[in-house]
C-alpha cells in the first residue's frame, strides 16, 4: 500500500517544501484556523501549520541522561532539551555561525566585559521573566557547582570550557539595567562568547531551579543522581515545553508552548520515542509509527529515498583521524616513518566505498566550516611507492606496526570501525609494512589504553561543538599527555604555545591566521602527529509528510519549524 | 518404515521416550539434591539414559555397535544426516583449495558505496560480495573451516573439562564425587545460553577464542555428567571387577577400562552438542560479544554482523543462516539417530 | 518441611552472597568501564581520574564490595550509570521485568497451542506424513537460530506486509495507564481495549519467535508421552471395556500425557529467558534483555549487578517452590 503511493508522495513533499519555503515568512501572520482534513498537502504546509493538532514522532537512539543540559554531553539529551531550552547565543539554522536567540546583541571592548543585550518580552514555562537578573542567575548557577557538579560527568562543558574555581574563565555577571547582562571574563579567549551557543548553556528558569533544587546534583555510590529539576521540571523559554519522561516504555513527550515568544511551534506534540537498534528504527518509519529518525545506516540512504522519505544530509562538522603515539612506539619519532604511513593510505577508496556521500578527505585536523581551517594545505597524496622508499629512507623497510580499532561502537565520524581498519591495514601492507591487530571494546579498554598513550597507531575522531578551532586542536594537542604522544617530539613546545597564542588573541582576523598557521604547521612533513583521514556527514531521515526540518552540522536541529501533512 | 529391526515404537529422527524425561518421577538424585537439582531434572535424565545406554552396548561389545550400524545404514534419517556432515567437513577440510578467492581480499571494493554496500552477483563471483568487497562465496566456503574449528574445539574443550570432573567424580567417588557432582548440577540448572552469554561478556576481549571457551564452558556440565554415569554403571561390570582383582592399579582402570567404554555416548552427545555450538556461537556474535575481527570468516559471525542490511540485502543472512540450520540439522540428525541406535529401550 | 524451607533460605542466602562477591570482583577488575564509557573521545586523563577517584573506583575491590554491601543491606543496589541514568538500579528492574515475563508467557502460550496438539496426532498416527512432517519441522526449528526467524517474521510480517508493528511494546501516543508494566494486564485491568489490542499486536512477533525454542520440546515430549501412555495397560483396559474413543483419549490419554508437559514448561523458563535477550534486541522490546545488552555496553555495573542477582534470586525461588510442590505431589519425596 504504502510503495504504491510513493510517487505521489514524493511529488507532494517536493512541492510542500517549496511551498514552505515561501510561505516561511508568512507564518506569524497567517493564522488559519481550520487544520481541515479535507486540506491537500501543499496547502496545509503553508497555511494550517500553525494551528495543527499533529503529534511528529521522532526515533532516537538512546534515551537522554537527564534534561538539565548543563549537566549533559550527549547528543540525545541535547536534542531534546534543545526543544524546551533557547541559549543567549543561537546558531544559525542549517550553519554553524553566531545569531541571536535570547541576546539580541553582544558587545565588548577588550574581550573581557562582555555587554549583552537580553531579548524583550521573553516568558520562561513557569511564567517568570526573562530578564538581565534572570540570565545572571544562570551564569551564577553555573560557576557555583558542588563537587558532583564539577565532575567531568557533571557539568562536562563548563568544566572544560570556563572551569571552576579561581582559574575559571569566568568571573562575573552584573544585570546593569534590566535587559543589560555584563558578563565579566578572567581572559581573552577566542571561543567566548561563542562557547554560549552550545546546548549546555541554555538560559533556564530560576524559579523553578530555586524550587525543584536544579543544583543539588549527587554522588551516590557510582553513579550520579539528578535533581528533580533535572528528572521532571526542566523550565526554559523554547517553543515546546516539557509534559512526561516514560522510561519503561522508552518515550519522551514535549507539548507546544502556546505562549512562545517567536513563531509556535508547527506541531501540538513531540514525541521522541528511544529505540536502540538502528534496523528497528527504520522499520518504525517504514511502518509510519515514527516520522523520522536521527542517523540513518548510510546503507539504507538510497532505499529510504527510494520510498519516498527525505533523507537530510548534514555539513560534515566532524573528524575522524588514525593517531600515531611515538610514546607507545618509538619507531613513529622519525618523521619519515609517519610520512610514509601516511603516502600509503588510499582515503579517497576509503571515502568513496566506506562514507556516505557527502563525506570528503581531510586535509587537517578540522573541517573546511571551522573558522581557521586552511585550503592552501594539499592532502598527501596515495603513493605506495613513495612510501616504500621513505621507509627505506628511514631504514625502516621491515616496519612492524601495531594497529588498533575499537569493537562495540559505531560514532558519527566512523560507522564501522573495522571497515576503515580493513583500509588502512590492507594499504600499508601493500607498502610493505607488517600491521599487527589489536582490537579493544571501546569502553572496555580501547578509549583507556589510547588515552594513556599505550597503542602507536590507532583510530579515533571527535565531533565539533561550535566553530571554535580550539575546540578541535586542543581536544588533540593540548597538554603534556594528550593521547598524540607529542611530548615525545622536540616541536611539542611549540605546539603547546602556538595553541595557547591563536586562543587568547582578541582581534577575530589575527586569530584565524593564527590558527591558518598553526595547521599548515601540524600538517607539515616535520610535525604530523596524525593522520587526519575524513570527514562523514551524519544524515537524519523524515517522513515525505513532514515539511521544515532543518538539518544542522552541529546537530542542533529546531523541531519548532516541522510541520506534517497528512 | 522400512526397517524391519525390532524398533515398534519408533519413527525415524525421533528422541525415545526415555531419553527425554517423559516420566514424572525426579530422579533419586533429584530427590537427595533437592531444587537445583528437580529442574534440572530433564537434562540429567537424557544424559544418564545415554550414558547407560552406551554402557550396556559397550558390555555387549562388538556386537552391539554392529547391530547399531546395521539399523543406522538403513536408516535414512541417519543417511541424510551424515552426508550433510561428510559434505560439511569435506568442504571444510578443502576450503582452501575450493574457494574462488581469497576471502580476505577486497576484490570488489571498487563497487562498495554506501549507495550499493553490497556487490551483485557476477561472473567469476556468484554470490556477489559482502561490505567490504569480499567474495561472498568464498567466505561461506572458508567460513565452513572457522564453523567446523568453533563447533569442534568448544566440543572438544567441553568434553575435555567434563572428562576431567566426570573422571574425578565417577572414578573415585565419595567426597569428590559428591561436590564434583553439586557443582555439575548447579551448572546445568542456568540456562545454557544465558550462561555462554555471561562468560563471553565477563571476557576482557572478545575474540574467537572467548567464543569457544564461553561455549565450551556451558558444555561441560554436561560431559561430565554423562562420564560420570557411564562409569558408575561400569563399577560393577565384570570386566573392571576382573581388573581390580587382578591388581590393576586405580588409575589405570579408569582410563584402560571404564574411559574407553563410555566412547559411545560420548561421541553421540558430542554430535548433539556440535550444533548447538554453533547456533550458540551465532547468537553471541549476534549479541556482539562475537569475535570483532571478520578478516577470517565464520558463518556465526557473518550472520551477526549481517543484521545492518537484512532489509536491504537479506541475502547477506540468509546464506550463512541457510548453511547454518544445515549443518546443524545434519549434526542433530545423526545424533539423534545415533542416540535411538545406542539406546537399549528401542532394542526391547 | 519447615527446617527445610529455613535450611534452604540460608543456603540461597550463602549462595547470593558469594555470587554477589564474585560478580562484582569480576566486573570491577575487567578493563575500560563506566568512566570510558561516560567520557568517550571527549575523555582525557586528567579528567578520567578525576571521575573515577570520585565514584570510587580506585579504592580496593573489597573497600568498593563493602560499600556496595553496606547500601545493599538497606535496600539500595546503587544507581543506573548508562541505562536509567541517575535513578536505582532495581527500578530498571522492576520496569522491565514485566515485559520479558510478558513475552516468555505468551510465547509458551503459543507453543502449547500448536505443539500439544501437534503431539498427539502426530502419535497418534505414528509414521505418517503429519508425524514425519512435524518431526521434521521440529527438528529444523531447533536448528534455526531464534535471533534469524525473529528477523524473518519481523521482515515479512512488518515490513513487507505491515500486518503487526515492527518493534517496542506499545504505539506511541496510545492511551494507556500503566500499572504493573504488564501491558496487556494494566490494560485490561482499567479497560483501555484498544490500549490492550495494540500491547497484544506488538507482542505477536516476537512471542511467535520466542516460542520456537519451547515449540519443539513440547511436542517431542507430547508426542512421546503419548506413545507412552497409548502403550499402558489401563488405556488398554479402557478400550477393551468398550469405552468411548473421546473418553480415552480426554481422560486417560492426555490427561496422563500431560504430566511431563507441565514439567517441561517449568524446566523451559531457562531457556526462554536466554531467547528473550536475542528476541528482544531484534524487536527492540523494552525487557530485560535490551537492559542486559545496554548495560554491557555502557558498563552499567549497578544495573548489571541487579540483573543478574534478581535472576539468581528468582531462579533460586522457583527451584524451593517447585521442591516444595514435589513434596506435597509425591509422598515419596521426603525434604
Amino acid at each position: 500500500m504504502k510503495n504504491r503511493s510513493v510517487g505521489a508522495l514524493a511529488t507532494t513533499a517536493a512541492l510542500a517544501l517549496l511551498l514552505t519555503s515561501c510561505a516561511q515568512s508568512q507564518r506569524e501572520t497567517d493564522d488559519a484556523g481550520d487544520n481541515g482534513d479535507g486540506a491537500t498537502g501543499t496547502q496545509s504546509a503553508g497555511g494550517g501549520a500553525e494551528a495543527s493538532d499533529a503529534t511528529f514522532v521522532f526515533g532516537a537512539a538512546g534515551a537522554p541522561t537527564t534534561f538539565d543540559p548543563f549537566y549533559a554531553s550527549d547528543g540525545e539529551t541535547f536534542r531534546v532539551t534543545r526543544q524546551i531550552f533557547q541559549n543567549l547565543i543561537g546558531i544559525q539554522p542549517g550553519g554553524t555561525e553566531a545569531v541571536p536567540e535570547l541576546a539580541t546583541e553582544w558587545t565588548s571592548e577588550d574581550g573581557l566585559v562582555w555587554d549583552f543585550t537580553i531579548q524583550e518580552g521573553v516568558k520562561f514555562h513557569d511564567g517568570t521573566d526573562l530578564n538581565a537578573e534572570a540570565v545572571c542567575a544562570n551564569f551564577e548557577r553555573w560557576a557555583d557547582q558542588n563537587e558532583a557538579g564539577q565532575s567531568p560527568s557533571g557539568a562536562y562543558y563548563f568544566g572544560n570550557d570556563f572551569g571552576f574555581g579561581e582559574d575559571s574563565l569566568y568571573k562575573s555577571c552584573e544585570a546593569t539595567d534590566e535587559f543589560t547582562a555584563q558578563v565579566t571574563v578572567s581572559r581573552v579567549t577566542g571561543k567566548f562568547p561563542m562557547v554560549l551557543s552550545q546546548a549546555s548553556y541554555a538560559i533556564q528558569s530560576p524559579t523553578a531551579m530555586d524550587q525543584y533544587k536544579a543544583n543539588d546534583i549527587k554522588l551516590e555510590g557510582e553513579a550520579f543522581v539528578f535533581p528533580e529539576y533535572a528528572t521532571s521540571h526542566p523550565t526554559g523559554t523554547g517553543p515546546f515545553t516539557f509534559e512526561s519522561y516514560d522510561n519503561a516504555g522508552g518515550t519522551v513527550t514535549l507539548a507546544r508552548n502556546e505562549d512562545f515568544w517567536g513563531d509556535k511551534a508547527g506541531v501540538a506534540s513531540l514525541v521522541f520515542k528511544i529505540i536502540p537498534d538502528e534496523a528497528a528504527r527504520r522499520q518504525e518509519l517504514e511502518a509510519g509509527t515514527i516520522q523520522g529518525y536521527d542517523l540513518p545506516n548510510p546503507v539504507d540512504w538510497q532505499a529510504l529515498k527510494d520510498a519516498g522519505n527525505q533523507v537530510l544530509i548534514r555539513d560534515p562538522f566532524n573528524i575522524l583521524y588514525l593517531a600515531l603515539n611515538p610514546v607507545a612506539d618509538p619507531q613513529l619519532e622519525d618523521p619519515l616513518v609517519r610520512q610514509a604511513l601516511y603516502h600509503a593510505l588510499n582515503r579517497d577508496q576509503f571515502v568513496t566505498s566506506q562514507l556516505p556521500e557527502g563525506a570528503e578527505v581531510a586535509t587537517q585536523f578540522m573541517p573546511s566550516t571551522v573558522t581557521g581551517w586552511d585550503d592552501s594545505i594539499a592532502a598527501y597524496e596515495y603513493d605506495t611507492e613513495k612510501a616504500k622508499q621513505l621507509l627505506e629512507q628511514a631504514g625502516k623497510s621491515d616496519l612492524t606496526i601495531e594497529l588498533w580499532y575499537p569493537s562495540e561502537v559505531s560514532r558519527p565520524y566512523m560507522p564501522d570501525p573495522q571497515r576503515v581498519y580493513d583500509q588502512v591495514k590492507s594499504d600499508w601492507e601493500a607498502a610493505g609494512i607488517t600491521v599487527e591487530t589489536v582490537t579493544k571494546p571501546w569502553a572496555g579498554g580501547y578509549i583507556d589504553d589510547t588515552q594513556a598513550s599505550r597503542a602507536p597507531a590507532f583510530f579515533l575522531g571527535w565531533t565539533g561543538d561550535l566553530n571554535s578551532a580550539d575546540n578541535f586542536l586542543c581536544a588533540f594537542f593540548c597538554g603534556d599527555d594528550n593521547q598524540f604522544g607529542t611530548s615525545a617530539y622536540d616541536w611539542h613546545g611549540e605546539l603547546q604555545d602556538a595553541i595557547r597564542a591563536a586562543d587568547a588573541e582578541a582581534d577575530e582576523a589575527k586569530r584565524e591566521a593564527l590558527y591558518k598557521e598553526l595547521n599548515t604547521n601540524i600538517m607539515s612533513p616535520e610535525w604530523l602527529p596524525g593522520l587526519p583521514i575524513s570527514h562523514s556527514p551524519p544524515a537524519l531521515v523524515v517522513a515525505a509528510n513532514v515539511q521544515g526540518m532543518q538539518p544542522s552540522p552541529l546537530t542542533a536541529e529546531d523541531f519548532s519549524t516541522v510541520t506534517i501533512t497528512e | 518404515m522400512t526397517n524391519p529391526g525390532p524398533a515398534p515404537d519408533l519413527t525415524p529422527g525421533v528422541p525415545t521416550p526415555s531419553t527425554t524425561g517423559a516420566t514424572t518421577d525426579p530422579t533419586p538424585d533429584a530427590r537427595r539434591h533437592g531444587a537445583l537439582g528437580a529442574l534440572a531434572d530433564r537434562k540429567k535424565k537424557r544424559i544418564d539414559a545415554l550414558a547407560e545406554a552406551g554402557t550396556i552396548s559397550s558390555e555387549e561389545g562388538v556386537s552391539l555397535w554392529q547391530s547399531a550400524w546395521r539399523r543406522l545404514r538403513r536408516d535414512p534419517v541417519f543417511l541424510i544426516g551424515a552426508v550433510i556432515v561428510l559434505l560439511f567437513v569435506l568442504v571444510a577440510i578443502l576450503a582452501p583449495w575450493l574457494a574462488p578467492h581469497d576471502p580476505r581480499a577486497r576484490d570488489l571494493i571498487g563497487q562498495v558505496t554506501p549507495a550499493t554496500p553490497i556487490p551483485e552477483p557476477q561472473p567469476g563471483y556468484p554470490l556477489g560480495g559482502d561490505n567490504a568487497g569480499r567474495d561472498m562465496l568464498s567466505r561461506l566456503i572458508v567460513g565452513s573451516r572457522q564453523t567446523l574449528i568453533v563447533g569442534v574445539l568448544a566440543t572438544l574443550g567441553g568434553l575435555a573439562g567434563g572428562l576431567v570432573l566426570g573422571t574425578l567424580a565417577g572414578g573415585i567417588s565419595g567426597w569428590v564425587d559428591t561436590i564434583v557432582m553439586r557443582i555439575v548440577d548447579v551448572m546445568l540448572s542456568i540456562p545454557s545460553l544465558l550462561m555462554a552469554f555471561s562468560i563471553a561478556a565477563l571476557f576482557a576481549r572478545p575474540s574467537q577464542w572467548t567464543v569457544i571457551l564461553a561455549i565450551a564452558i556451558i558444555q561441560i556440565p554436561i560431559f561430565a555428567r554423562l562420564l560420570r554415569g557411564s562409569m558408575m554403571a561400569q563399577r560393577h561390570s565384570d570386566h573392571v571387577l576382573a581388573a581390580r582383582a587382578l591388581g590393576v592399579r586405580r588409575p589405570a582402570i579408569v582410563f584402560r577400562h571404564m574411559l574407553p567404554n563410555s566412547l559411545g555416548p560420548v561421541i553421540v552427545q558430542g554430535t548433539l552438542v556440535l550444533a548447538v555450538s554453533i547456533i550458540d556461537a551465532a547468537a553471541l556474535s549476534f549479541l556482539g560479544l562475537g569475535n570483532p575481527d571478520d578478516s577470517i570468516p565464520e558463518w556465526g559471525q557473518m550472520l551477526g554482523k549481517a543484521q545492518t542490511f537484512f532489509n536491504t540485502y537479506p541475502h547477506i543472512a540468509v546464506y550463512p543462516a541457510l548453511c547454518i540450520i544445515v549443518v546443524a540439522l545434519g549434526f542433530t540428525l545423526m545424533g539423534e539417530s545415533l542416540r535411538e541406535a545406542l539406546d537399549p529401550k528401542s532394542r526391547r | 518441611m519447615l527446617r527445610f524451607i529455613v535450611r534452604r533460605l540460608l543456603q540461597a542466602l550463602i549462595a547470593l552472597f558469594v555470587l554477589s562477591v564474585l560478580l562484582f570482583a569480576w566486573l570491577r577488575s575487567l578493563p575500560g568501564g563506566v568512566v570510558s564509557a561516560l567520557l568517550g573521545e571527549r575523555g582525557t586523563p586528567e579528567s578520567a581520574a578525576k571521575l573515577r577517584a570520585q565514584l570510587g573506583l580506585d579504592d580496593p575491590i573489597p573497600v568498593q564490595y563493602w560499600r556496595f554491601l553496606e547500601r545493599a543491606v538497606q535496600g539500595d543496589f546503587g544507581v543506573s550509570n548508562g541505562v536509567y541514568r541517575g535513578q536505582p538500579a532495581l527500578d530498571v528492574f522492576t520496569q522491565r521485568f514485566p515485559a520479558t515475563i510478558e513475552l516468555s508467557f505468551f510465547a509458551i502460550l503459543i507453543a502449547l497451542t500448536f505443539a500439544i496438539p501437534l503431539g498427539y496426532f502426530a502419535a497418534r498416527r505414528r509414521g505418517g506424513v503429519l508425524d514425519t512432517g512435524s518431526v521434521v519441522f521440529s527438528l529444523v526449528g531447533v536448528a534455526v537460530p531464534v535471533f534469524f526467524l525473529a528477523y524473518v517474521l519481523k521482515y515479512l510480517f512488518a515490513v513487507r506486509w505491515g500486518l503487526l508493528p515492527p518493534s517496542g511494546r506499545q504505539t506511541v501516543g496510545i492511551n494507556a495507564t500503566h500499572i504493573t508494566n504488564f501491558y496487556v494486564l494494566d490494560a485490561l485491568m482499567t479497560r483501555e481495549w484498544d490500549a490492550a489490542w495494540d500491547a497484544l499486536k506488538h507482542l505477536v512477533l516476537p512471542a511467535l519467535a520466542l516460542s520456537s525454542i519451547p515449540f519443539a520440546v513440547v511436542f517431542r515430549i507430547t508426542r512421546a508421552a503419548v506413545i507412552d501412555v497409548m502403550d499402558e495397560d489401563y488405556v488398554r483396559t479402557a478400550r477393551a471395556k468398550g469405552l468411548t474413543a473421546r473418553t480415552i483419549r480426554g481422560r486417560h490419554i492426555m490427561r496422563n500425557a500431560l504430566i511431563p508437559v507441565v514439567t517441561i514448561v517449568g524446566l523451559q523458563i531457562g531457556a526462554l529467558l536466554a531467547g528473550a535477550v536475542l528476541t528482544e534486541k531484534v524487536f527492540a522490546f523494552q525487557g530485560i534483555g535490551q537492559a542486559l545488552a545496554i548495560g554491557f555496553e555502557l558498563r552499567d555495573y549497578p544495573v548489571l549487578q541487579v540483573l543478574i542477582m534478581m535472576a539468581a534470586l528468582i531462579y533460586i525461588v522457583v527451584n524451593l517452590l517447585v521442591d516444595i510442590a514435589y513434596a506435597v505431589i509425591d509422598p515419596r519425596v521426603r525434604l
